[in-house]
């Protein structure tokens, strides 16, 4: 099936979410930004320009690693990681932001606004924006800002300007809306590079076409070093873009299984959680230019989110991930932030990978499946970021003694030197 | 009597009309309820009564600081439409619905038409419901006799100038400039000329909005637009000098 073939539905729906919900004003700009996607989505030009500048800049292909002595400690199936947190920057996020920027050369405009919640997406699109030379705007909630200040002092070392959001939770979902501002305003001249597969169309498709590369590049691999498809493929899901690019390159494949794993946050019934499908408080709603499953009240207003993934942290899933849940292409579970530290020790010490806490809620799941399947199955997790960059966070979640002295220590000195 | 008819009626005694706009709930009902005695005696012909969202991407900082206030004092959507039928049943303006989509999806869209309607107003606005989304929200209202307010921007082609004509009824609410509402746009040719430009594509009444915060801005629209729309200018005035400023606010502006 191809979920982005709309002959016989309506343009930029899958099932009955998805669509385009915003002011009138831009509906222009997004014509205009439907028009150049589907352009270059035709071009095959586009495609190798995108990877080749991959390959040279990001380290793509991104290799598959074995997890043996995990699968052996285990004693279940076998697991294989694609190791997407090998891109420069650490994320995956660099791959939709390089697409996004030879799009925006072809739009012939010079400027880009991001919104970013934990800052990868902030991060790379900085980093993007230095090597191609555009303007670039980071809008970031207050309290991001303030829990992850080594991601903002890169973008601004990178030539961003990074603005605090200082309205609504101060978090990603207000920094989508301040880029909206942002756009309704400036689109004559500026490009917004959405992060996720989230928001208006065509958002969802592009961001899912550039981050398909990983699926390609996967499928490849898994075929190449154990003969076969994986049985299961494991991957976290905020927005669902990680999950989006490596679950296309099985989405056909009908004895692969999809698994995606959200923000358990404190778990089923806190209501202080980012689990919109695999937990049973979404509803469907409109918001942030989109019809999807979100986290809200009765009324529509938005609820408050939690998870120690600040990358999880958010109130809608991507509209295709809500379609292929209702069609049970995709099953969805949670993982809680106790289960996430757990799992990051485990991974650290079996096997010396730091995976981020975004992509250890995709490792839980698969950890607590594993053992439950025969030796000779295969399962393949996306490790879509890397941990060892977010110190800060990790050293703040698995609670670290000597950091916190280390901290204080740093903080002393600072104190001594500016008297 | 429906939104055009009470337009038209209501031009043949003054060449321009003003539109209102309050917060619901912010800073409080009452405070809105005094905000709105003073916009009557003023003469006020139509008010939108914002009901509040937690993403009100389309608002500038005033109205998005009103809008997170109002909810966090525990303002509820049947709150909202008990003060649309008080504020409707005591005061001689037309008052209109403006609100984000998710409020009236959540109930339902027969249910938001209904209730709009027993609430005693004559149309809402649902600044991120664009017109390929709304065909049934469209048909429901033209059979209750309410009207959805269709927005035309500076960014409009003619062609989709075209299509917004086909569908609006009721008024037009013509968007000044780009951006968020409450900064200042600067009247000038440009705002005439898109006045203009609507206007080819329908025949209903036009209101301008977006940055109209002064006698100056009215005058400049008289004989071009039917009706100024102004709503940040007003609260920030209220915030800063309450009754007696916004009762004067009123006054130089539609004297």
């Amino acid at each position: 099936m191809d979920i982005f073939d709309f002959s016989d539905g309506r343009e930029g729906y899958y099932g009955e979410y998805g669509g385009v919900f915003l002011p009138e004003i831009l509906h222009a700009t997004i014509e205009e930004l439907l028009v150049c996607f589907r352009e270059c989505k035709a071009d095959p030009t586009f495609w190798q320009d995108y990877v080749t500048l991959l390959q040279n800049y990001s380290g793509r292909p991104t290799p598959v690693t074995h997890l043996e002595n995990l699968s052996r400690k285990l004693g279940g199936a076998q697991i294989y990681v694609k190791r997407d947190d090998l891109n420069h920057t650490g994320s995956h996020k660099i791959n939709n932001v390089m697409g996004q920027g030879l799009l925006c050369q072809r739009l012939g405009k010079r400027k880009v606004i991001a919104e970013t919640g934990a800052g990868q997406h902030g991060f790379a699109t900085a980093t993007m924006a230095a090597k191609f030379g555009f303007e670039c705007k980071i809008y970031m909630g207050a309290v991001d800002v303030a829990r992850q200040r080594p991601n903002v002092f890169w973008m601004e070392n990178l030539g961003a300007e990074v603005i605090a959001v200082e309205d609504g939770q101060k978090t990603l979902k207000d920094a989508v809306n301040e880029c909206m501002r942002d756009w309704v305003t400036n689109m004559a001249d500026t490009h917004y590079i959405l992060g996720t597969a989230c928001g208006p169309h065509p958002f969802p498709e592009m961001v899912s076409w550039f981050q398909s590369i990983i699926g390609l590049e996967a499928r490849e691999q898994m075929l190449k070093q154990t003969g076969r498809l994986p049985d299961r493929v494991y991957a976290c899901v905020g927005g669902g873009s990680n999950a989006m690019g490596i679950f296309q390159g099985f989405i056909n494949d009908e004895n692969v299984e999809l698994i995606g794993s959200e923000g358990g946050g404190e778990g089923v019934g806190s209501y202080m959680h980012s689990s919109r499908l695999a937990y049973d408080d979404a509803t469907v709603g409109v918001a942030q230019g989109y019809k999807t499953y979100f986290l809200q009240n009765e009324e529509g207003n938005m609820n408050e989110t939690h998870s120690v993934a600040a990358g999880l942290d958010y109130i809608g899933v991507n509209p295709i991930f809500a379609h292929l849940h209702d069609q049970g292409k995709v099953r969805f579970e949670a993982a809680t932030d106790t289960e996430v530290k757990e799992a990051l020790k485990l991974t650290m010490r079996t096997e010396g990978l730091i995976p981020a806490l975004e992509s250890t809620h995709a490792f839980v799941t698969a950890i607590k499946e594993a053992p439950t399947m025969r030796k000779d199955e295969i399962i393949l997790i996306n490790q879509s970021g890397r941990g060892d960059k977010d110190i800060f966070t990790i050293a703040d979640a698995l609670d670290d003694a000597k950091w916190k002295s280390f901290i204080e220590g740093k903080a002393d000195q600072y104190r001594r030197e500016k008297n | 009597m429906g939104l055009q008819s009470f337009i038209a009626e209501r031009k043949q005694s003054k060449d321009i009309l003003v539109m209102a706009h309050v917060v619901c709930g912010y800073p409080s009902f009452e405070e809105n309820m005094q905000e709105l005695e003073i916009m009557a005696e003023a003469g006020v012909d139509l008010v939108e009564l914002q009901f509040p969202f937690s993403e009100p991407s389309a608002d500038g900082p005033l109205f998005v600081h009103a809008n997170e206030e109002s909810l966090k004092a525990g303002t509820t959507v049947d709150q909202c439409f008990d003060f649309m039928r008080q504020v409707s049943g005591r005061f001689p303006f037309k008052v209109l619905m403006m609100g984000y989509y998710n409020t009236a999806f959540k109930m339902g869209e027969a249910t938001f038409v209904r209730r709009v309607k027993e609430a005693g107003g004559v149309g809402y606005i649902l600044p991120d419901l664009p017109i390929e989304e709304s065909a049934n929200l469209h048909r429901l209202s033209a059979q209750a006799d309410i009207e959805p307010i269709i927005l035309m921007t500076p960014t409009s082609s003619d062609k989709r100038l075209a299509q917004l004509g086909s569908v609006s009824r009721g008024m037009v609410y013509v968007v000044a400039r780009k951006g968020v509402t409450g900064s200042k746009t600067n009247m000038g040719d440009d705002v005439l000329a898109l006045i203009e430009r609507c206007r080819q594509h329908t025949d209903v009444p036009m209101g301008v909005g977006f940055g109209i915060s002064s006698k100056s801005d009215l005058d400049f629209l008289r004989g071009s637009a039917d009706i100024a729309i102004v709503g940040t200018a007003a609260l920030k005035t209220w915030q800063q000098s309450g009754a007696s400023g916004l009762r004067k606010f009123f006054a130089e502006l539609m004297a």
